[in-house]
């Protein structure tokens, strides 16, 4: 495994109470492999990403648990080697481009920036791999482009510019955390053919974050799902694309419109909203929103357990053998 | 059956003044370019199209949040861009309208239920004391518990909200509502719930609704008719069965097959739109799609092709779209 995250808890102090938007996390990612991770919005999935990059922002803190890196505990490195870590092994997209570029640099600058930094390439030879980026990612004149601020590109341009920038150190682990959300439909799935190819095209590992089930199956090797800091279901992403088991990811997949439903279909979906993370349910979160919930669920919280294709958190679903 | 149109519009165009350049030089853009639509009571029009199409400009210039440059908008066959003043705001109180994001179009300061009255209050609507039961009754219609009025925006989830705007939209009993992107900023999950909440309306009160979005697979869900628009012009008009099952513009098909599947089988390259946007505005002789269309031809760059009918109600305007046919 290139990231082995154990038992991952992160904490945070509010006056309404204790938070833990990480609730005993343990997952892996190998080398090359896109693991998509999914859930709505405070599920927690985006403080996992900062969790691996121990940048949980105060009042915050990871109170339990290790985060692997190439065989070594990142929380336990000095801020220097956090640093080279940081933008040099990790990579990292966020959802808005406009807000993660520096408006006042030109695009190629912030690419080279990284380059120079991460793989001390001279001041030339990070511009030439700029230039050489920004072509490989799909914008025509990448030269020009690179000679462009942020703000003469378009949306979808943006973001192919801030996954360069990402992708500029050659990290071998790619974090990209809602990178398709802000766009429309159609920079959103060039930005996930996009993802596909960098994959393949420098080996990287890719942690994909979204609450979109759907584009996240578009890009995935093995999907994780989380709900209220915990991870509900994770498998290979045919397992659950064709038969979601934990009820959770099936209201997830049944909110999806597929194209070709004819009109005036309602969608499935899931009732309600995300449990206060202040104020969680006893037993499992996800009773209260649960068709399928009885009095075990309400009394205890299902462990993940192996149920033969894939992981699983839920008293309704039957465990392996 | 009523045949005349609740919403008519002829040659609508919006020019706006792009920034001043060296020596005073202005130039304009072309966000909406002559378009032609027809809306008739109870039903939904889909207004499907990218960032920068021009479909936001459309409902705006509709609701006449701004003026549009020139063309015609006929409310029930009656001029809408004539009237002025007290009549404007008379007639304007049968126009709904809900934006995208719930968190901006939401006074912070507001409890939810004067939210929900202002509205009411701002054109008489009802009588002062019974307001307070209209609004729990709207809330209620929203899936809101009618307790929540005296609750903050801010204490509310983004799908809670996107129902008060809503319930809102709704307090005047309008004809006619305008919704903008009205899932685009919320979770899969809740965006499922808005859009059947969005569905039942249609339903139960019969409302007319301009539903602007980016995302064809949304718009499927609740249109009865879908018109695509590139660069302020619609390129193909059509039932929306038809348009999904077999869309005549090269661009219609880009943004179908733009649409994620969970389904392992269909995991698949899709077809492309090229990236060459050429200038912004409309081309005054070539077809506004011609740099990014990828079965392009010679005719395309010198010849403006029209809105032509290709088929019973499916409109398309596109050269080639007939060759595929014929």
């Amino acid at each position: 495994m290139l990231l082995s995250v154990r038992s991952l808890s992160t904490r945070f102090e509010a006056n309404e109470g204790e938070l833990w938007p990480v609730n005993g996390v343990s997952f892996g990612v190998a080398g090359g492999e896109t693991l998509g991770l999914v859930g709505e919005t405070g599920s927690g999935k985006s403080m996992v990403a900062l969790s691996i990059l121990d940048l949980v922002p105060s009042p915050g803190r990871i109170v339990a648990g290790e985060i692997e890196f190439e065989g070594q505990d990142i929380l336990l490195l000095s801020r220097a080697e956090k640093r080279r870590v940081r933008g040099g092994e990790i990579g990292m997209v966020f959802q808005d481009p406009a807000a993660s570029l520096n408006p006042v640099y030109r695009i190629g600058d912030q690419i080279a920036d990284v380059g120079r930094l991460h793989r001390g390439l001279g001041r030339a030879e990070a511009w030439r791999d700029a230039v050489h980026l920004l072509g490989d990612l799909g914008l025509q004149e990448p030269e020009k482009k690179a000679r462009a601020y942020p703000f003469e590109l378009s949306g979808g341009m943006r973001q192919r510019a801030q996954i360069a920038v990402a992708i500029a150190g050659r990290p071998k682990l790619l974090i990209a955390d809602e990178p398709t959300t802000a766009l429309d439909a159609t920079v959103q799935s060039e930005v996930c053919d996009l993802l596909k190819y960098i994959q393949g095209e420098f080996g990287m590992a890719i942690l994909l974050i979204s609450h979109d089930l759907a584009m996240v199956t578009d890009v995935a090797d093995r999907i994780m799902v989380m709900y209220a800091g915990r991870i509900v279901e994770i498998g290979h992403w045919t397992a659950i694309s064709r038969e979601p088991r934990h009820p959770y990811t099936k209201g997830l997949m049944a909110a999806i419109p597929h194209l070709g439903a004819g009109p005036d279909q309602p969608l499935g979906g899931i009732p309600g909203t995300v449990p206060d993370l202040a104020d969680l349910p006893a037993g499992c979160s996800f009773h209260a929103r649960c068709p399928e919930a009885d009095e075990d669920c309400r009394a205890a919280s299902p462990p993940l357990e192996d149920v033969g294709d894939r992981l699983c958190a839920c008293y309704r679903v039957e465990r392996a053998r | 059956m009523n045949y005349q149109p609740i919403l008519s519009v002829r040659g609508l165009s919006k020019y706006f003044p792009t920034g001043r350049g060296w020596a005073g030089r202005t130039g304009q853009l072309e966000a909406l370019a002559g378009v032609d639509l027809d809306l008739h009571p109870g039903e939904v029009l889909g207004i499907v199209g990218e960032s920068g199409s021009g479909k936001t400009t459309l409902g705006r210039c509709v609701l006449r949040l701004i003026e549009p440059s020139s063309g015609e908008v006929e409310l029930e066959g009656s001029d809408f861009l004539a009237l002025r003043g007290r009549d404007l705001r008379r007639r304007r109180k049968r126009l709904g309208v809900v934006f995208q994001d719930p968190y901006s179009s939401l006074n912070p300061r507001m409890q939810i239920g004067r939210i929900v009255a202002e509205p009411l209050r701002a054109h008489g609507i009802v009588p002062g004391p019974e307001i307070s039961e209209r609004v729990s009754e709207l809330l209620e219609l929203v899936g809101i518990e009618p307790h929540f009025a005296t609750r903050y925006p801010h204490e509310m989830s983004g799908g809670q909200r996107q129902r008060v705007a809503i319930a809102r939209a709704l307090a005047t009993d309008p004809e006619l509502l305008v919704a903008d992107e009205p899932v685009s900023a919320l979770d899969v999950s809740v965006q499922a719930q808005i859009l059947n909440l969005l569905l039942d309306l249609k339903r139960e009160k019969r409302l007319a609704m301009l539903f602007i979005s980016h995302d064809l697979a949304v718009v499927e869900r609740i249109a009865d008719r879908i018109a695509v628009m590139y660069r302020g012009t619609i390129v193909e008009s059509a039932p929306t069965a038809s348009l999904i099952r077999r869309p005549l513009h090269p661009y219609t098909q880009a943004l179908l097959f733009a649409v994620p599947s969970v389904d392992p089988a269909l995991r698949r390259k899709r077809v492309r739109l090229r990236d060459d946007l050429g200038p912004p505005g409309h081309a005054v002789h070539s077809c506004p799609v011609a740099g990014r269309c990828p079965i392009v031809q010679d005719v395309c760059h010198t010849e403006v092709p029209q809105l032509e009918e290709e088929a019973p109600g499916h409109r398309v305007a596109c050269h080639l779209a007939r060759d595929q046919t014929g």
